[in-house]
């Protein structure tokens, strides 16, 4: 397997699927002469021209909603929004329209769109720049939500997303755009959408988390095996469809566990999860399930503040080692 | 004077768009009548005093060009094809109705007939329509797709998002504003700092045009050019249909009140579309009182049957209520968040709708 970065993966796999089906488009600021803000279309244009490669104005809501008219004619356009702080602007689109259409119309039409693009924080970019938007998204059936944190799950999750029917979020980081990781090359690779997978096996504790989390988790994890705790990461990858089995597996298994996540707390996956937890292994848990999450305040911009602002190592490990009563 | 229409069309395509018009008027006179009685819920708006939009806007249109709108549909849904009994059905909450029985009043669709909706949030459709402007060009096809929306649409962003968009990647969409004068209970003056809904299109470099949404020949000679244009050099326009609206916004909503008078309601009736379609056919001696009349006859009982179709149709089975919220069932996981058991297959169906694909050529 090769070594590449989560950005070539990405590249990868919108060029591997626009080669293969013709009605597969890529569409949003930049994506084209710029080569992406983030240059994930880097070369694209060349390769596939103007026609399915196509810079749009600053205009989030109206070529969101364009993609999503096109969608239910037979097209499958990739929507990318420079980081999904701008795709607020189009969430009429996408929450009222995208995500109501084929309940609406009992099944008449689809919407096999992708919206994509990076979510959560980079670094001093202040409040508007640096919301992790995942949970408001998965709060909306009809739409199907994925938050790949390593190059593989990059590229495998995007052709899944591609390939499905359904609007499907995919929520991309602008830190994890350089991680290198192993990235399968066969162009049939994709990760089913709703399958979480366990990135560290542990018996002690598991640390449930999804996205540019599990970095943070299996730092944490490392440190703790220091202190001889084995702890279990679990990446959710897909939030909707949910992986429910193999959280509620990993729980039994260790019987304690913490949610990691970049967002806040308040209303977040983790919540949604812990709820899951109580409600489907209750017996098994020898503890209260703990959060790690952004602390509850717009991300301020001064490097100190931004810092105490985000999840952590250390506040994973405070937190693994308080359901270990330790 | 005579429009030039009276003689270019043959004098059944009068009577087929008469028949429409008046159909679309006794469709809209029982929905409220069942509406009064409870039979229909929900929000219910109108289109009484309209139709000559809906009809000459429609008809230079082929069967497989698209119409996109917004929650006045019923009418539209009509004229661009949707059975009167499927929208009834849609109307009364019922299985056989054009959406299941899951999207009502505002929301009606067919894939069969190319219509895009009945969409409820102001102004939401206009992207949509674009797109569908987009897939048309990006296929190489001919057909067009005719956007209706509201005069009060035009203030919200979408409206200008998707102009630009239009004009600068030209795309086949014929947008057609139907001032109805009232944004709910909102005058149009006093909502906009521009009377002329057809001048924002300058902002663009988009053609427009003023229709008289009151004339239904007028408005179907407008349309007609918007249509050859989107059609042969894939360019979009913008049309104002002035028109007015005879009920209240909504079946909840009056009629007159504090926005208008009852005298100015009367005094708009003078010039109800129907009545003037009807004195240009007579006066051409293409319509006969007796005609008239059977015809009246004929859409009654057309509405009648609609009415008890709707009324012998089942509500949707249980099993509908998870249905459809997806196209495709991932098996690995779960969408709905109740329960622990595996998805079922039967909740979503996988593949495309071969029905809405946009053919090229």
């Amino acid at each position: 397997m090769a070594v590449i970065t989560y950005r070539e993966a990405l590249n990868q796999a919108l060029a591997e699927e626009l080669e293969r089906d013709p009605d597969v488009f890529l569409m949003g600021e930049e994506v084209g002469q710029y080569d992406g803000a983030y240059k994930v279309s880097k070369g694209l244009l060349e390769r596939f021209g103007e026609e399915r490669i196509v810079d749009t104005p600053i205009t989030e809501l109206g070529f969101a909603g364009l993609g999503i008219g096109a969608a239910m004619v037979g097209l499958r356009p990739v929507i990318e929004f420079m980081t999904w702080n701008f795709a607020i602007l189009a969430n009429d689109q996408i929450v009222n329209n995208a995500a109501k259409l084929h309940y609406m119309t009992a099944g008449q039409f689809s919407c096999p769109i992708v919206f994509r693009g990076p979510t959560g924080a980079a670094l001093q970019l202040s409040a508007q720049h640096s919301q992790a938007l995942e949970a408001s998204y998965a709060h909306f059936p009809g739409l199907k939500v994925v938050v790949p944190g390593t190059p593989a799950d990059a590229k495998g999750l995007l052709k899944a997303a591609i390939r499905d029917d359904d609007p499907v979020i995919v929520l991309e980081g602008e830190l994890l755009y350089a991680l290198k990781g192993e990235v399968p090359e066969d162009e049939d690779f994709v990760i089913p959408l709703g399958v979480a997978e366990v990135k560290r096996e542990g018996k002690d504790v598991s640390i449930l988390t999804h996205g540019k989390m599990i970095n943070v988790a299996l730092q944490a994890a490392e440190r703790l095996a220091g202190d001889e705790v084995d702890a279990e990461v679990v990446d959710l990858r897909s939030l909707r469809p949910l992986d429910l089995d193999t959280v509620i597996a990993s729980v039994e298994k260790t019987n304690r566990a913490v949610y990691l996540e970049e967002g806040w707390g308040f209303s977040g996956i983790g919540a949604e999860i812990v709820a899951q937890v109580q409600e489907h292994a209750f017996d098994h848990l020898d503890a209260p399930l703990l959060r790690v999450h952004q602390v509850d305040v717009p991300m301020p911009y001064s490097k100190e503040l931004e810092k105490l602002a985000k999840p952590s190592v250390d506040r994973t490990i405070e937190a693994c080692k308080r359901v270990l009563y330790r | 004077m005579a429009h030039e229409l009276i003689e270019r069309l043959e004098p059944d395509e009068h009577l087929g768009m008469l028949r429409l018009m008046l159909l679309g008027r006794r469709f809209e006179e029982k929905s409220a009548e069942s509406y009064a009685l409870g039979k229909i819920g929900g929000f219910c708006h109108l289109y009484i005093g309209q139709e000559a939009v809906a009809v000459g806007a429609l008809a230079p249109l082929r069967e497989d060009d698209y119409v996109v709108t917004a929650y006045r549909d019923h009418v539209q849904a009509i004229v661009k094809g949707i059975p009167p009994r499927e929208v009834m059905a849609e109307l009364y909450g019922r299985v056989d109705g054009s959406s299941g029985g899951k999207g009502g009043s505002m929301h009606m669709y067919s894939a069969e007939h190319r219509f895009l909706g009945g969409w409820g949030i102001v102004a939401g459709q206009i992207p949509l329509a674009t797109g569908v402007g987009w897939a048309i060009r990006y296929r190489g096809g001919n057909q067009v797709c005719v956007c209706f929306m509201g005069e009060a649409a035009v203030n919200q962003g979408a409206f200008h998002e998707s102009l630009n968009m239009a004009a600068l990647w030209k795309l086949p969409v014929i947008y057609i504003v139907e001032n109805n004068r009232y944004g709910m209970g909102t005058a149009w003056e006093r909502a906009s700092s521009l009377y002329d809904i057809s001048k924002k299109a300058c902002a663009y470099a988009l053609p427009s045009a003023i229709a008289d949404g009151m004339d239904v020949l007028k408005m179907r000679a407008t349309v007609e050019e918007a249509v050859e244009r989107a059609r042969e050099e894939s360019m979009p326009t913008l049309i104002e249909a002035r028109c007015y609206r005879f009920m209240g916004h909504s079946m909840s909503d009056p009629v007159h009140g504090v926005y208008r008078t009852k005298e100015d309601v009367e005094e708009a009736k003078q010039e109800d579309p129907i009545k003037t379609y009807i004195d240009q056919l007579k006066e051409a001696g293409l319509l006969t009182g007796d005609r008239l009349e059977e015809m009246d006859a004929e859409v009654r009982e057309e509405v009648e049957d609609a009415a008890e179709f709707a009324e012998n149709s089942p509500p949707p089975p249980e099993k509908d209520l998870h249905r459809d919220v997806y196209a495709e069932i991932n098996p690995g996981g779960r969408l709905f968040l109740e329960g622990v058991g595996a998805p079922d297959p039967a909740l979503g169906r996988a593949g495309r709708d071969p029905g809405a694909g946009v053919g090229g050529g």
